[in-house]
């Protein structure tokens, strides 16, 4: 792979790049799933190609190929080298990088056991007994489940000498299951809906999630739902599970501090973020026991946004976002750094595949643990509902105005997790929610959750980020406004 | 752009992509699909299937009235189906030697082995007829990197000489599908796509415009560029109004991010796994009247191939007829013995069956303007933005409007709007429908392009305003 990265790099040399930089990847996927009691998806991918970025005339320009040979890379690298020439012409000033060191590195994420080793009988008869077990309660009308892994084999090399190979395996698995019941349909997924949990490591996450155990209770759960009360709209207080949290950071935390959004370079598609440059170290974004950190380290955990080098060669890296409720830091690439006073880039520039451009992405973006327990939460509050496992997500495009929905509700009354309540949903504006977070639970409690489907960019490009929370309350916040009437 | 101009720079195009890729020829494919169906056979693999893709496709993306990325690819996949004994599975490679194709081969055996008796699988269907598509466009492969630039520069001059911000894409690309089985199917497609979208800003307020064709001469970059320049330069500072329910004349990118995320509830599958909105309400009169949806790869205004993923022809559908929703979308698997397939399943193996992804609502005769002139107090909505589902059976969803949102009084376009968010019944919204306009190919980011017509609806309801 060395070979046709260096040859990739010579051949943009001489045709006048400034600045090269090149990814081989190699990409092996696995996805089950089964349906009511059947196998659904049951397939294997695989992709290997190059992508090259270069700088010419002070532009960029990107190719890439899936011909793996010297005459193959070369035609690839010169298209690029002709892509940024023409990129020149609309051009208003020339990139800047910030400078980094060259890295020669190789570099393993965790991964016990190998989900492409173990016996596919073995993962398809989990999941379907997993399915059984749903099926086995009444009111159930479906069930499903998944399991998906990826194994990301990338070696990048620069113009400015770096060489690095890296290998990250992704694992994930979920069930669902759904009631459909007079005019209504109740789903309750665990171990989180739209895919379950997914982190950097192997099969040991499936071992560790225990499907069969969790299957029954969230049949019974879906079915449960019908009966329950609507949940109420009103204002008041409101303690998020993990998941849920996790996803309230990913699109009121995570999204608004892209420094590609904040500087319109995602305004006609993703949008762009209320967290104008005024704002850093001048924002007041949460309330002062709120503390998030964008974190790609092994030290942070095994998330999807964890690795060693991002895709422009720069080191893993922890940078505060929210201190103590202040705000304190975006996400950030080489060639943006400068823009908000850095000398050298957050590590944060991620590519879906070899045929796309690296971009900045979330990587761990973490709301670190308090000092509660759910116990001690739930028995200092008097009034209020736990909302748990998402059902549907929105925010505008600027990130201030958000609704969630979960796909279940229990209320709490003088300090006591009591009945279930159906369709809850709650919404705010950005900071005024964040501002609002008075309890945070402890680290016993604190999940790095993973979210598989984040997409961004054009041509568009699915990325796992990570999201470290947990349960934390929230007072005066607005609930039931997605079936408000109003 | 004048068409001369255009004339001009696409034969200068033509002499530059004789060094440029193109997609491989129809025969090339049609020899690799032989090739791996000849090692399928002598593998002991009786019956296989297999599905080729490859893509050429090139992005010019601007932002701040500069090209900020510029990229270009070229891909070729190999999916191979295998059934073996009442079981089935799928490897996707983009290896394509000998060696990997066979090891791809006794992958695909492997998986398929390994899982119990699928007694629903169906044999790999025989030879098909197809009705002819033509949706490639010569001068829209040829489109270089360097004539989008060009475009892109203009835009961005245009923007600047109104003191505005441009930001967009403007891509183009090829591509094409193979599909052949061990029983004798050979199925094959190629179309062109050009796509260009807009949104220029004029100091915090925005708005958009984006065509999307086979043939890039279809639309004009800078003519899409003045609508969106002149509906940012109406947006500027919007007044703040209550929320609740509200006449709304939705432009057809807005009626399409809507009705788009009906598509699924079309499904045999969907049906019968009782997670549509229209299970148990089949026949039953549940939208208005004036609302008329099928499903028709063969619509001029539509692209796609007409055959499905098992290579099924695709048929027309008239999926809601007056108001009333008449018919699915089958399958092969899904039509089961009483109903013929329609041409829509999904590739196997899968669990959602099938899809349309060809959706023309039925238009009407009154334009936009007429809509306006005809409303005494209203919202015209240019687009919307992060939609998602609230309520699966009733079809609640929730998204904001984006890029222009306006207040008509007396017929006319007062001032410009905060955005709003809205929790809205799709099916509630299709009963309220006042009057439509002409349907036309139209594209938008939270649904796939269809053919749909503004509409005028009433009691739209709008839960929550946001800061701007």
């Amino acid at each position: 792979m060395w070979d046709y990265c260096g040859h990739s790099l010579e051949v943009a040399r001489l045709r006048g790049a400034t600045y090269a930089d090149v990814r081989v990847m190699h990409l092996r996927q696995r996805d089950l799933t089964t349906k009511g009691g059947e196998v659904g998806t049951l397939g294997q991918s695989e992709s290997l190609g190059l992508g090259i970025r270069v700088v010419v005339n002070g532009a960029w320009g990107f190719a890439s190929t899936d011909q793996l040979a010297r005459e193959g890379v070369a035609a690839c690298a010169a298209q690029a080298v002709a892509i940024a020439k023409a990129s020149s012409l609309a051009k208003k000033e020339d990139v800047q990088l910030a400078s980094e060191a060259a890295y020669v590195d190789s570099w393993l994420g965790p991964c016990q056991k190998d989900p492409l080793e173990i016996p596919l009988e073995a993962q398809l008869d989990l999941l379907l007994k997993a399915d059984a077990a749903m099926r086995s309660v009444k009111g159930v009308t479906l069930s499903e489940t998944d399991m998906q892994f990826r194994k990301i084999d990338s070696w990048f090399a620069s113009s400015a000498g770096s060489k690095i190979h890296q290998r990250r395996v992704h694992s994930g698995c979920g069930i669902v299951a759904t009631s459909f019941k007079g005019d209504a349909i109740q789903k309750r997924s665990y171990p989180n809906s739209f895919g379950g949990q997914h982190i950097l490591g192997g099969y040991e996450l499936i071992e560790a999630m225990d499907l069969l155990k969790h299957a029954p209770q969230v049949a019974e759960e879906a079915v449960a739902l019908h009966s329950a009360p609507q949940c109420p709209q009103t204002r008041g207080t409101l303690i998020l599970g993990g998941s849920q949290l996790g996803l309230q950071i990913h699109e009121s935390v995570g999204h608004p501090i892209e420094l590609d959004r904040v500087l319109g370079q995602e305004a006609n598609f993703a949008g762009t973020s209320f967290l104008t440059l005024d704002q850093l170290n001048h924002l007041r974004y949460a309330s002062p026991i709120v503390n998030v950190v964008a974190d790609a380290r092994m030290a942070h955990g095994p998330g999807l946004g964890t690795f060693a080098y991002d895709d422009e060669g720069v080191p893993a890296q922890c940078i505060d976002i929210i201190k103590d409720g202040e705000f304190r830091g975006y996400l950030s690439s080489r060639e943006t750094a400068h823009l908000v006073g850095l000398h050298r880039s957050g590590g944060t520039m991620r590519t879906e595949s070899w045929n796309r451009l690296p971009m900045i992405r979330m990587t761990n973006v973490s709301l670190l643990p308090g000092a509660w327990t759910p116990e001690n939460l739930i028995a200092d509050t008097d009034d209020g509902i736990y909302m748990d496992t998402n059902r549907s997500w929105s925010i505008d495009d600027r990130r201030y105005q958000f609704q969630f929905s979960t796909e279940i509700a229990w209320e709490i009354k003088g300090g006591k997790k009591t009945r279930r309540l159906k369709n809850p949903s709650y919404s705010g504006m950005t900071t005024e929610f964040w501002n609002s977070c008075d309890a945070i639970c402890n680290a016993d409690h604190w999940v790095l959750w993973g979210t598989p489907n984040c997409g961004k960019g054009q041509p568009m490009q699915t990325m796992g980020t990570g999201h470290g929370a947990s349960p934390a309350r929230f007072r005066n916040v607005r609930i039931g406004t997605a079936f408000s009437k109003e | 752009m004048s068409k001369t101009k255009k004339s001009r720079s696409v034969s200068a195009n033509r002499s530059r992509r004789a060094a440029q890729e193109e997609l491989r020829r129809e025969r090339e494919l049609h020899s690799l699909t032989q090739r791996i169906l000849r090692l399928a056979k002598s593998g002991g693999i009786p019956e296989c299937e297999v599905h080729v893709e490859e893509i050429i496709d090139a992005v010019t993306r601007f932002a701040n009235n500069t090209i900020h990325q510029h990229v270009a690819e070229h891909g070729l996949t190999v999916s191979l189906r295998v059934v073996v004994d009442g079981r089935t599975a799928r490897v996707t490679t983009n290896h394509i030697d000998e060696d990997a194709l066979r090891a791809s081969l006794e992958s695909a055996a492997s998986l398929a082995v390994s899982q119990p008796k699928d007694a629903g699988l169906l044999p790999l269907p025989g030879k098909q007829k197809y009705r002819a598509v033509h949706r490639f466009i010569p001068a829209t492969s040829a489109l270089s990197a360097e004539a989008r630039a060009r475009a892109v520069k203009k835009v961005c001059s245009l923007a600047q000489s109104k003191g505005q911000v441009a930001a967009g894409i403007f891509s183009s690309g090829q591509s094409q599908t193979v599909l052949a089985n061990s029983r004798g199917l050979f199925a094959a497609y190629r179309q062109t796509q050009a796509e260009f979208s807009v949104t220029m800003q004029q100091g915090s307020a925005t708005s958009w415009a984006k065509a999307n064709d086979a043939n890039f001469r279809i639309f004009d970059p800078l003519a899409l560029s003045r609508t969106a320049s002149e509906k940012a330069a109406r947006a500027e500072n919007p007044a703040e109004l209550a929320p609740g329910s509200y006449t709304v004349i939705l432009e057809p990118a807005a009626v399409l991010d809507l009705v788009g995320f009906l598509f699924y509830d079309f499904a045999a599958t969907a049906v019968e796994d009782q997670r549509s909105c229209f299970a148990g309400r089949l026949g039953k009169p549940l939208l208005g009247k004036n609302i008329t949806i099928t499903d028709d790869v063969y619509h001029p205004g539509q692209l796609g191939a007409p055959f499905d993923g098992e290579g099924m022809p695709r048929q027309r559908v008239v999926l809601v007829d007056q108001g009333v929703p008449r018919n699915l979308v089958y399958s092969r698997r899904s039509a089961k013995a009483k109903i013929h397939p329609t041409g829509h399943g999904l590739a196997l193996p899968n669990e959602y069956g099938e899809a349309p992804v060809n959706l023309v609502v039925a238009g009407g005769k009154t334009s936009v303007p007429e809509m306006i002139a005809g409303t005494d107090r209203g919202l015209l909505v240019t687009r919307l933005w992060y939609i998602r589902e609230v309520d699966p059976y009733e079809k609640i969803m929730t998204g904001m409007t984006r890029d222009g949102l306006f207040l008509v009084e007396k017929g006319k376009v007062t001032r410009a709007i905060r955005n709003f968010r809205f929790n809205q019944s799709i099916l509630e919204m299709l009963k309220n429908v006042e009057c439509l306009g002409p349907a036309h190919r139209s594209t938008a980011e939270e649904s796939f392009e269809m053919v749909v017509p503004p509409m005028k609806i009433g009691n739209f309801h709008f839960s929550e305003v946001t800061k701007f």
